[in-house]
């Protein structure tokens, strides 16, 4: 047993336990920390597959990014834990007839002849990049995939923005800061060139 | 020294390489944090200065002593735990704030040849770390069980968030203009004296990361999650003692990393602006300062440390929508465009001036 077969074995528990707990904590707090831990161990698992650039971009994107916004929503939740747990004998049935149903079709498919027959690929190189790897491949084979999947992010985005964007009532009051920014002093303070008072036109309000 | 190598050799190879890696952790860590108590008294006497005060002059000579005094103190304040406050992500958070400022400094070459780990996605590392950053803030402000901590927790989540797609564009104009995201790749791209220096053709994209970067630690003038006058000290209201230190260390070794990175991403990060200069670098003795070396990369750290405490001393806090604004609708569009005529210029061949 070398000590790759180690890392990876410490990695894979971590990542099986923290996957657990997810569903089973709780606290949805802990359950989002859980969720970043296992993360953090399949990022490891990429890594130590040569695919180091997927391996950092799942850290940055879901957890530097997606897990973010989930905690964001989580904590805004005033969550009554007693009434999440009611209806669990009620779903259980469902709920095991489809991990039987997805635990049967991974059997089936990690014991077919197809997968039996891969052989493990050779180890790169030490200056092996698999970054460069990814976009020679992402912008040459596959340049129409990933072009479209860039437009279809782009229609969602837009649509994710139209669909939230509610017209305001007219009298609502909003700051327009060029305007704001744009403003000098003679905007804002008029100074009139006006005689002195004296005293008899004081005397003239009284 | 036999008996001590002969004893070295005994080790098992694992366990010398486990050892070697361990004491290169602490030879970076240890003045780190060093480095982390003297940036806050430079700030305290810079700004003190600005503000054309002494700053803190009681202990040591001229104050010099001050950091070690204030952890001290610190160490030995108590620990206090809130009633109702979730315990375990209470004690947690400081420690998720603080450790990924520690982990990035990993991939940080000091000279060439001189990082703990030189990896070929060092840039890609760095912005996924920091990204971990909020994590402590949303964390301790939600176990804090008090108003003014999720608020501020609330903040620093959407402004992190916000600036980290300016900032990951920022590194995108690098990237392309070196064509590697390593980072000791990107220092050497960089190499024939200060006219070289990607801070020349990048000048947008060097101010647009260190404005983002200042935003992504928190500092003024966007430290609307501390905001003392709106919400008492935001997400570290509720700690004292060691647990607060460890969100000031972090924050602190945060503004390190990220006036690190810029030295390494726009100014070369160890190359001597004299490079090219023969006539400087081959002068007796003084010629060693004028050559590349680790003094030029502390130099260029140095100076982006004073920015982050010029801000301070001279700009008022941003509105919180304003921050907004600034990130969504100036620095994204900014880099985006800046990104474009890169890549035209990059096309067109243009590659020397890039």
């Amino acid at each position: 047993m070398n000590y790759e077969l180690i890392i990876f074995y410490l990695f894979a528990s971590v990542l099986v336990a923290a996957a657990i707990s997810v569903v089973t904590v709780r606290n949805p707090v802990y359950a989002a920390l859980f969720l970043i831990l296992a993360f953090f161990s399949s990022s490891a698992i990429w890594i130590m597959l040569e695919a180091e650039f997927l391996g950092v971009v799942l850290i940055l994107v879901y957890v530097g990014a997606v897990m973010v916004l989930f905690l964001f929503v989580i904590m805004m939740l005033d969550i009554n834990i007693d009434i999440l747990r009611e209806g669990f004998i009620r779903y259980l049935p469902v709920g095991l007839l489809v991990a039987v149903a997805v635990a049967a079709e991974m059997i089936f498919v990690l014991t077919s002849d197809t997968i039996k027959t891969v052989v493990a690929p050779a180890r790169h190189a030490a200056d092996y990049s698999n970054t460069e790897a990814l976009g020679e491949i992402l912008y040459t084979d596959y340049v129409y995939p990933f072009e479209i999947a860039a437009v279809v992010l782009v229609v969602a985005i837009i649509a994710a923005i139209v669909l939230t964007h509610r017209k305001r009532d007219p009298s609502t009051k909003s700051q327009n800061i060029s305007h704001q920014v744009r403003v000098k002093s003679s905007d804002r303070l008029r100074i009139i060139k006006m005689d002195a008072e004296t005293k008899t036109s004081n005397k003239v309000g009284e | 020294m036999d008996s001590l190598l002969s004893i070295w050799d005994l080790v098992p190879e694992v366990l010398q390489t486990l050892i070697v890696i361990l004491l290169k952790i602490v030879a970076i860590i240890l003045p780190l944090i060093l480095a982390v108590a003297y940036t806050t008294l430079a700030e305290r006497k810079v700004i003190g200065y600005m503000q054309v005060r002494l700053g803190p002059n009681r202990v040591g000579i001229k104050g010099s002593l001050q950091p070690i005094a204030d952890t001290v103190k610190l160490m030995f304040k108590e620990v206090i735990l809130p009633t109702k406050a979730n315990t375990f992500v209470f004690y947690f958070a400081p420690v998720m704030a603080l450790t990924p400022a520690l982990v990035a400094w990993s991939v940080i070459p000091f000279q060439s040849g001189w990082a703990l780990a030189d990896i070929n996605v060092g840039l890609l590392f760095i912005l996924a770390i920091t990204s971990l950053d909020v994590f402590g803030i949303i964390l301790a402000g939600w176990a804090s069980n008090s108003k003014y901590a999720i608020l501020s927790a609330m903040r620093a989540g959407a402004q992190v968030v916000s600036y980290e797609i300016a900032m990951g564009f920022a590194l995108v104009g690098v990237l392309m203009a070196a064509g590697s995201l390593s980072l000791s790749e990107i220092v050497l791209a960089q190499s024939g004296g200060i006219t070289q220096w990607f801070m020349w053709p990048l000048f947008g994209l060097m101010v647009v990361y260190f404005i983002s970067g200042v935003a992504e630690t928190n500092r003024a003038p966007f430290d609307v999650a501390e905001g003392e006058s709106e919400i008492v000290a935001g997400f570290h209201v509720e700690y004292s003692g060691m647990a607060f230190a460890l969100f000031f260390l972090g924050e602190y070794a945060n503004m390190l990393l990220i006036s690190a990175v810029a030295a390494i991403l726009f100014m070369g990060g160890w190359l001597s602006p004299f490079e090219s200069m023969s006539a400087l670098t081959d002068l007796p003795y003084i010629g060693v300062l004028f050559g590349n070396g680790i003094h030029w990369f502390f130099l260029k750290i140095a100076f982006f440390i004073f920015l982050y405490l010029w801000f301070r001393a001279t700009f008022p806090r941003y509105r919180y929508d304003q921050i907004m604004r600034l990130g969504w609708k100036i620095l994204i569009p900014v880099t985006l465009v800046y990104i474009f005529f890169e890549g035209v210029a990059i096309g067109l061949g243009w590659k020397p001036w890039l």
